[in-house]
């Protein structure tokens, strides 16, 4: 074998080259794994086919081989130099003997593919067998439970079938014990009764019998009938005009009944009339204008028709034959069915008219919408307008921001400050008006003060006069003085003077004191009435003491009227003073 | 135009429930105004177009208090005394001593005679008014007497004896006795007819229901005829006196009617093997028959062909939008009225009583209901009372497991006009005999009033415990007599247009 595939390689360079360009690239790499070494062992000389030696063995071999193959064995030319290699024989032989490889190449390939091929779809072919066969399986598992189940029923069927033969059987048990019992009970109980009956007759018997004595009936006299007839005999003549009167009363209970039958149908029959002319009357107008000009001759006989038969049936009413109703019922069947077709007619017309209606809604809604859409725009419109503005309000802003609004603030500023001002003048104002009104009262009370001074004085004077004219003069003045303590004024003793005198002297600095001391910041501005009011008083006070003391000395020293205006002004002057001190005081401390 | 019409008619509708509304607001306060009319008797005005006014207690026992049938006289047995009185003034007129104490009391139909029987003695007497002196005394002797009442001409006496064994039919004229034998046991086996010819009367014989029917001149046997029944339970003449209505008893619902002549009319079965018939009632007309059963239902049939016009059902829930559901609602006297406060220590048991007033419940409505015992023979189920009004319009109807509640149909329109609920169970329904106006008692002091203008509760302004336990209508429909324990009392209603005469 080794020597066939020498002489393969070595015979065919070619063929592998062949095989080189020919064999799918997937064939490429074995084909050339196999070929190398082929090449390689092909120039180890020691193993080769033919050498220098054996060509002639070589061609006859060779050419047996050929023959053996079926070819032409033209190898040997048997020449008279011996055997040597025909060329060209032996190149044909080569040809075909590539052919035949090519040949053979091909078909191996093809049959590799249909192996191929074949490999697949058994492959394919057992998947799906398997698949078939757990398919197999699964179905079999369930026809199996199937079966089991089915069994399973069959039983309960069987079971069943037994209960219900048995129930059945009960029932029928039950049917023949309750009809045994019902034939039993009503037996029993016509037993019961006849038994009764039975005693019912003997108890009856038995009373008859004793003739109970007891059973009476004790009446005064007897009395008339209610009707006042006397009572009649019992005859078959009675009897006959007892059946004759109840066939009357019978009778005239049937007539009566058969008058407001009479009557009923005869209202019924009106209302029909009543119905059908109401039909017609409807049914009538519609048709005049509904049908046209040459219709109009039709229509009317046809109109002319209903109406008769409508007559007719009027008429046939009052005979109410069998014929006559058949004819009526017809001729309202026929209205009926008209009037049915005019409603339906209208209902399709009302129908169409809301169809239409509705079309004529949608135009509006349409317009509506577009009204819609337009203010929408106008209000996006407006939207933008306002940020526009918004915006070139802020950038106006931001820009003028520095000097202007500086000044504008300032400007604010101060106006602010003004306004503040003009609020705490206005203050002051006030209060300066309530200081003003508040002297204007006490000047008030000052005059008073003065008048009621100066008729005091006046008194004192006019008794100073009598006591004067009446008296001696001058013998006592001290007594005087003290009875003068009982007038309107009091005057005190001499020691009460000296002490009130001392009093007022102390009282000075206090006066003063309250208007400087105590609350300095306050009063010093403005006094308050109350304050004024005191300080007043104790002036007044210091005043009265100052003038008594005056006063004595005045009544030592004359007794004139004239010092009056001269104690107002004095009081005058005091209160301006006293102001003005306590301005002073204020400045000073 | 169709809607239009409609829409039309319910305004009205809705027009007609305001205006009881507004007619029960502006008049439930009404009691007001006093006024003497006899002794302690106070005026009352209530929505049913009158004044009421209350007579004084008197004492009766049994219940037994008649108003003879012309209207003029009320005789009232208090122990073993009977009193008559003149209904318009009350004042006694006779008074007759029973030898026993009376058990059932019936005035003769002119008014003229009483009977008083005494079941526990076998004995009847009799009193007649005009003549204070006559008397009569029937004497049943050892066989004993269950049940005695008058032939409509008032001259003869139906004694049924003890064990139903005969009826003795005593002649005041002559004297004369005479027996019917085998009369039924049964609910109603004795019927006159409304003119008073003919008598039914329902018999057992040979284990067979059968009907005699007599005139009631002679005590003739005019027809007797076997009935289709299994049990007869009762029977009942149809106002004009020519239908016979025959039921069976409980077990099966068969109703049959029976021409005066004893021919079969009709058969009526509404449903089979359940419980059947409880109370059938004919209307003044004559028209309808109705029919009470134990499924709660009534029944109407008409007179043409005595087949079922229309059935009426008792629901629970009441949801007929057209219907009107007065609810008796109680409430604790808060103030004093002032026609209470004028009027002393008679008043005091209605001052500390409670009031009570009916509203008008909004739909649906409840009705409280008493499931019955199944094992328990006559269960409290299904409609036991039937009555139609005067005029054949309403009927009030009472379903046993409903018992506060009192139904009434209106006949016209075939459809429920309203429901009465009341807070105890009612004792005793009764139509006014002339107006569709009708008076219900529960048992405690008040009178309840039901028209179709609405409805109303008064007070019975009496000292002590009066409890009213039934009623009965005086025959023009003036005045009810309320009936207690011991006790009874009448109540006067002036209509309306007396009123205005009066004014």
């Amino acid at each position: 074998m080794g020597e066939w595939r020498v002489t393969n390689a070595s015979m065919d360079p070619e063929s592998s080259r062949i095989s080189h360009v020919t064999i799918s690239p997937s064939r490429h790499h074995h084909v050339a794994a196999y070929a190398l070494p082929l090449s390689k062992q092909s120039y180890s000389v020691i193993s080769a086919f033919c050498t220098e030696d054996n060509v002639l063995q070589c061609i006859s071999y060779l050419n047996q081989e050929l023959a053996s193959l079926g070819l032409s064995m033209c190898l040997e030319d048997r020449s008279p130099e011996g055997t040597s290699l025909n060329a060209v024989p032996a190149l044909n032989a080569m040809y075909e003997l590539l052919q035949i490889h090519k040949r053979t190449m091909c078909t191996l390939e093809k049959m590799e593919e249909e192996q191929l091929k074949q490999s697949s779809t058994l492959e394919h072919l057992q998947i799906s067998n398997s698949r078939l066969k757990d398919q197999l399986e699964l179905s079999k598992r369930e026809n199996s439970g199937l079966h089991e189940t089915e069994r399973q029923l069959q039983l309960k069927i069987k079971t069943l079938q037994s209960c219900l033969k048995t129930e059945k059987e009960e029932v029928q048990k039950l049917q023949s014990i309750i009809s045994s019992r019902a034939s039993q009970y009503s037996h029993d109980a016509k037993r019961k009764e006849r038994e009764a009956l039975k005693l019912k007759e003997r108890l009856s018997q038995l009373l008859v019998d004793r003739k109970d004595k007891k059973i009476a009936i004790d009446v005064l006299n007897c009395l008339g009938r209610s009707d006042g007839k006397r009572s009649v005999w019992r005859t078959a003549k009675l009897a006959a005009s007892h059946e004759s009167d109840m066939y009357k009363t019978l009778l005239s209970d049937y007539e009566t009944s058969q008058k407001a039958l009479i009557m009923e149908n005869a209202e019924l029959k009106k209302v029909l009339q009543q119905m059908k002319k109401e039909m017609i009357h409807i049914l009538t107008p519609r048709h005049q204008p509904a049908s046209g000009a040459a219709a109009d001759d039709s229509q009317e006989q046809v109109e002319f028709d209903e109406e008769r038969a409508g007559d007719t049936s009027r008429e046939a009413l009052d005979q109410s034959c069998e014929h006559a109703r058949e004819q009526l019922l017809n001729s309202i069947r026929q209205q009926w069915r008209k009037l049915r077709n005019h409603v339906v007619k209208l209902d399709q017309a009302s129908h169409m008219q809301n169809q239409m209606e509705s079309n004529k809604e949608m135009i509006p809604l349409e317009t509506h919408e577009d009204e819609m859409e337009r203010m929408r725009q106008e209000v996006q419109q407006c939207k933008e307008f306002i940020q526009t503005q918004q915006q070139l309000l802020l950038q106006q802003l931001n820009t003028s921001f520095d000097d202007e609004t500086a000044v504008f603030l300032n400007g604010c500023y101060t106006l602010e400050e003004k306004e503040r001002l003009k609020e705490e003048w206005k203050l002051f104002e006030e209060q300066k008006r309530n200081f003003e009104k508040e002297r204007r009262n006490f000047t008030e009370a000052a005059i008073r003060l003065g008048r009621e001074k100066m008729a005091f004085e006046e008194d004192r004077a006019a008794w100073l006069k009598n006591q004067f004219l009446n008296s001696t003069p001058f013998t006592d003045r001290r007594r005087c003085s003290s009875s003068d303590g009982q007038s309107a004024l009091s005057i005190r003793s001499e020691p009460e003077i000296r002490m009130s005198s001392v009093k007022a002297k102390r009282s000075k600095s206090p006066i003063y004191s309250t208007f400087s001391t105590p609350k300095p910041s306050r009063t010093s501005l403005v006094p308050s009435t109350a304050e004024l009011y005191r300080a007043l008083r104790l002036l007044s006070d210091s005043r009265d003491s100052s003038k008594h003391s005056n006063r004595g000395q005045w009544q030592e020293s004359s007794t004139t009227e004239d010092q009056h205006p001269h104690v107002k002004s004095s009081i005058q002057a005091h209160t301006g003073e006293m102001s003005i001190f306590t301005f002073d005081d204020h400045s000073v401390t | 135009m169709l809607s239009n019409k409609r829409r039309t008619r319910f305004f009205g509708l809705f027009m007609e429930r305001c205006a009881s509304h507004s007619l029960l607001k502006e008049l439930r306060p009404s009691v007001s105004g006093v006024g003497f009319v006899y002794g302690s008797e106070y005026l009352r005005r209530n929505n049913c177009g009158c004044k009421m006014n209350f007579s004084e207690v008197f004492k009766q026992s049994n219940q037994l208090c008649k108003v003879s049938p012309d209207g003029k006289y009320l005789a009232t047995c208090v122990q073993y005394r009977l009193v008559v009185r003149d209904i318009s003034t009350l004042q006694i007129l006779q008074l007759y001593t029973c030898l026993d104490q009376v058990s059932h009391m019936e005035w003769s139909s002119d008014s003229l005679f009483i009977l008083c029987a005494m079941y526990k003695r076998g004995l009847v007497q009799v009193w007649s008014l005009e003549q204070p002196d006559w008397h009569c005394k029937i004497d049943e002797g050892s066989i004993g007497l269950v049940s005695s009442r008058w032939s409509p001409d008032g001259r003869h006496i139906l004694n049924t004896t003890e064990f139903h064994l005969r009826i003795t039919v005593w002649s005041l004229c002559t004297k004369a006795v005479s027996y019917i034998k085998y009369p039924k046991a049964c609910q109603k086996g004795i019927d006159f007819s409304t003119d008073g010819s003919y008598m039914a009367l329902a018999e057992r014989r040979d284990c067979k229901d059968c009907i005699s029917i007599f005139v009631c001149d002679d005590w003739h046997l005019l027809r007797h005829f076997e009935t289709e029944t299994q049990d007869l339970a009762g029977l009942e003449w149809s106002p004009n006196g020519c239908v016979l209505a025959v039921w069976d008893s409980c077990l099966e619902y068969k109703v049959l009617l029976y021409s005066l002549d004893g021919r079969l009319l009709s058969t009526y079965s509404a449903y089979e093997w359940s419980l059947g018939v409880k109370s059938v009632s004919w209307s003044p007309s004559s028209q309808f028959l109705a029919i009470g059963s134990y499924d709660e239902k009534v029944r109407i049939l008409n007179h043409i062909t005595w087949k079922k016009i229309v059935q009426f059902e008792h629901p629970a829930v009441i949801e007929n939008t057209k219907a009107t559901v007065y609810k008796e609602v109680e409430k604790r006297p808060a103030e004093v009225r002032d026609e209470f406060s004028l009027h002393n220590v008679t008043m005091d048991s209605t001052l500390f009583s409670t009031q009570s007033k009916y509203e008008i419940c909004s739909l649906p409505v409840q009705i409280p209901a008493v499931k019955p015992d199944p094992d328990r023979a006559n269960p409290k189920i299904g409609v036991s009372v039937l009555a139609f009004s005067s005029d054949s319009r309403y009927l009030a109807t009472k379903n046993d497991n409903m018992p506060t509640a009192i139904w009434v149909w209106d006949m016209q329109k075939m459809s429920l006009e309203a429901v009465l609920e009341h807070t105890l169970s009612v004792r005793c329904f009764l139509w006014d005999p002339c107006r569709p106006r009708l008076a219900l008692c529960t048992g405690n002091s008040k009178l309840y009033l039901w028209s179709p203008g609405g409805c109303v509760s008064v007070q019975v302004p009496v000292e002590g415990d009066f409890q009213v336990q039934s009623l009965k209508w005086h025959c023009n429909g003036d005045s009810v007599i309320l009936l207690g324990k011991e006790q009874l009392c009448l109540c006067y209603m002036d209509t309306e247009q007396e009123e205005k005469l009066n004014l």
